[in-house]
């Protein structure tokens, strides 16, 4: 069996004194698409936070093997680990262009993608790529968001809530998009709170309550498990 | 009209000077979110630096090792002072800032003495560049004039034409997110804060030997500095320069305007005699830039043509 490309175990974090996260454990193999579920407020954020080290961790993170629990955030990027947050933070005075060359790490050792294969993969952002990001509707930003970090070359990218408040039409075009992504061959974790769009493109799904995992399974078992959805997902 | 023209380059080449200061002062408040009470004294390090340099080889081997010298300490002091200080908040990273400008003046007293040092403008440059209306123009404030526009350019260039320029101000506005993609933040920040003191120190090269160089010349500098990038608006270059030539030009030119209160309002009755008429509009000019502070606070929080209030 192949080793888990992120390995999360007994993961806590803390906003001041409350105790948010209790004790995460969570597993991405290579490639693969995972959805993490959960009511707002259970730490599904927080946990993408405290492996990205925007919020202080404590338990056992490693990342293809190698231990990442505190470490600076451009050596955890470094390493092949992308991060797209939920504030989709868009530098919103350069142009698309600019902001997709933000995310090449290395310009002397350039990933496998080229800023012209994104604009072609992404059409929308190709009639506006030398205009000021800042313009952009909610979903196009989300789109370069995740462009520029996929500029990086990342193994694995993390994702969160790229459909928060955006029209049902755009929320479809975003899940294209991440179906797009990952038959690149690149892992990603997916923050979600949409059944619909976790359901599609998910190959495991974890649910979240209380700050830990309380279920875990393929999108199949799932879908048999009433339970799991009224208890822990339906409000 | 000479007057005039002579209020305008020394205004220019004034104003320039101030840019030099507050291009790196604004670039670090962006940084930091709060002012660097210690810019100034990187200024007075330059001036100091260069008078020692030029004493024991050139004056342009000063011009150019006395700003890295003072860069390399920015440097050290961010790295090793400021980056500590910063997890404690913006009322400890201010007061750092307050104690490092002391602590400075205190070891240039130490070093140089409480009084000036003879630092000289360089023979090569001590002439007459050009005369007008029968005065000269100095040959080294033209040479001040013509280093400050290679900054400006120099300065331009890196931070809109270059990646690692882009990655900077991407790195000021929005350090979480440069640092996912992958780019050292805390490094961009060191070299900034570098950067910011190195153009100080290259101000205080070229400023010492205009006016004097003392341990006084910080604490003089330091507020029409701050006035300049509070005026331009926090964090913005383009603020930085505009305001910087304004207050350049408004000091001198009203230095050069030979009239009272009494001459322009004796329309209404003001009298040569009375105290308020014997004002002379000259000696108001070191008063102009903290009533254009007041001002700009009052009536254009976000300076000229800054984004964020203050």
């Amino acid at each position: 069996m192949t080793e888990p490309m992120l390995s999360v175990k007994d993961l806590h974090a803390y906003y001041g004194k409350s105790h948010v996260l209790r004790g995460v454990n969570l597993e991405i193999m290579p490639g693969e698409v995972i959805a993490l579920l959960g009511r707002n407020g259970v730490g599904r954020s927080t946990t993408a936070k405290a492996i990205m080290g925007e919020v202080a961790p404590k338990g056992e993170i490693t990342f293809r093997g190698e231990p990442i629990a505190g470490l600076e955030s451009h050596k955890i990027a470094r390493m092949g680990l992308g991060y797209v947050p939920e504030e989709r933070d868009i530098f919103p005075t350069m142009t698309v262009r600019q902001n997709l060359l933000m995310g090449v790490k290395d310009t002397r050792n350039p990933g496998r993608h080229t800023i012209d294969d994104m604009l072609d993969m992404f059409p929308n952002l190709r009639a506006r790529a030398d205009n000021q990001a800042g313009v952009l509707s909610g979903g196009e930003k989300q789109m370069l968001t995740m462009c520029r970090t996929l500029m990086g070359d990342p193994e694995l990218i993390i994702i969160d809530e790229p459909t928060e408040g955006l029209a049902p039409k755009i929320v479809q075009q975003i899940g294209d998009m991440i179906v797009e992504i990952a038959k690149t061959g690149v892992a990603i974790l997916l923050v979600e709170q949409k059944l619909s769009i976790a359901l599609r493109i998910a190959h495991r799904v974890y649910v979240m309550g209380h700050g830990e995992i309380v279920y875990g399974g393929t999108p199949a078992d799932f879908a048999t498990r009433d339970d799991v959805r009224a208890e822990w997902l339906e409000v | 009209m000479e007057t005039l023209v002579f209020g305008l380059l020394n205004g220019v080449s004034y104003g320039l000077l101030l840019f030099m200061l507050s291009s790196g002062l604004t670039l670090i408040f962006s940084m930091m979110g709060v002012l660097n009470f210690a810019h100034a004294s990187f200024y007075m390090l330059g001036a100091y630096f260069a008078f020692t340099i030029s004493g024991s080889s050139s004056f342009w081997i000063a011009l150019f090792l006395a700003p890295v010298l003072v860069g390399l300490i920015g440097a050290a002091v961010e790295r090793y002072g400021l980056r500590r200080v910063h997890p404690n908040g913006h009322v400890a990273e201010l007061l750092f800032t307050f104690g490092l400008a002391y602590l400075i003046e205190e070891v240039v007293k130490i070093v140089y003495g409480k009084t000036s040092v003879d630092y000289r403008v360089p023979d090569l440059l001590n002439f007459a560049a050009f005369e007008v209306y029968g005065a000269s123009f100095p040959a080294y404030r033209l040479f001040v004039i013509v280093i400050a526009i290679a900054m400006l350019i120099g300065l331009w260039y890196l931070l809109k034409k270059t990646r690692a320029g882009l990655i900077i101000q991407a790195a000021l506005s929005h350090p979480h997110m440069v640092g996912h993609l992958g780019h050292n933040v805390p490094l961009i920040f060191m070299t900034v804060f570098g950067i910011g003191c190195a153009l100080a120190g290259l101000a205080g090269v070229m400023a010492g030997n205009i006016f004097v160089t003392d341990p006084a010349m910080a604490i003089q500098m330091g507020p029409i500095v701050f006035v300049v990038v509070v005026v331009g608006g926090i964090g913005s270059l383009e603020g930085a320069f505009v305001a910087s030539l304004v207050i350049g030009l408004l000091q001198n030119l009203a230095v050069g305007i030979n009239a009272s209160f009494a001459d322009i309002f004796g329309f209404i009755g003001l009298s040569e005699l009375s105290e308020v008429g014997r004002i002379n509009i000259s000696s108001l000019a070191p008063v102009l830039p903290f009533l254009l502070l007041v001002l700009i606070l009052i009536f254009r929080p976000q300076g000229l043509m800054g984004e964020k209030e203050l």
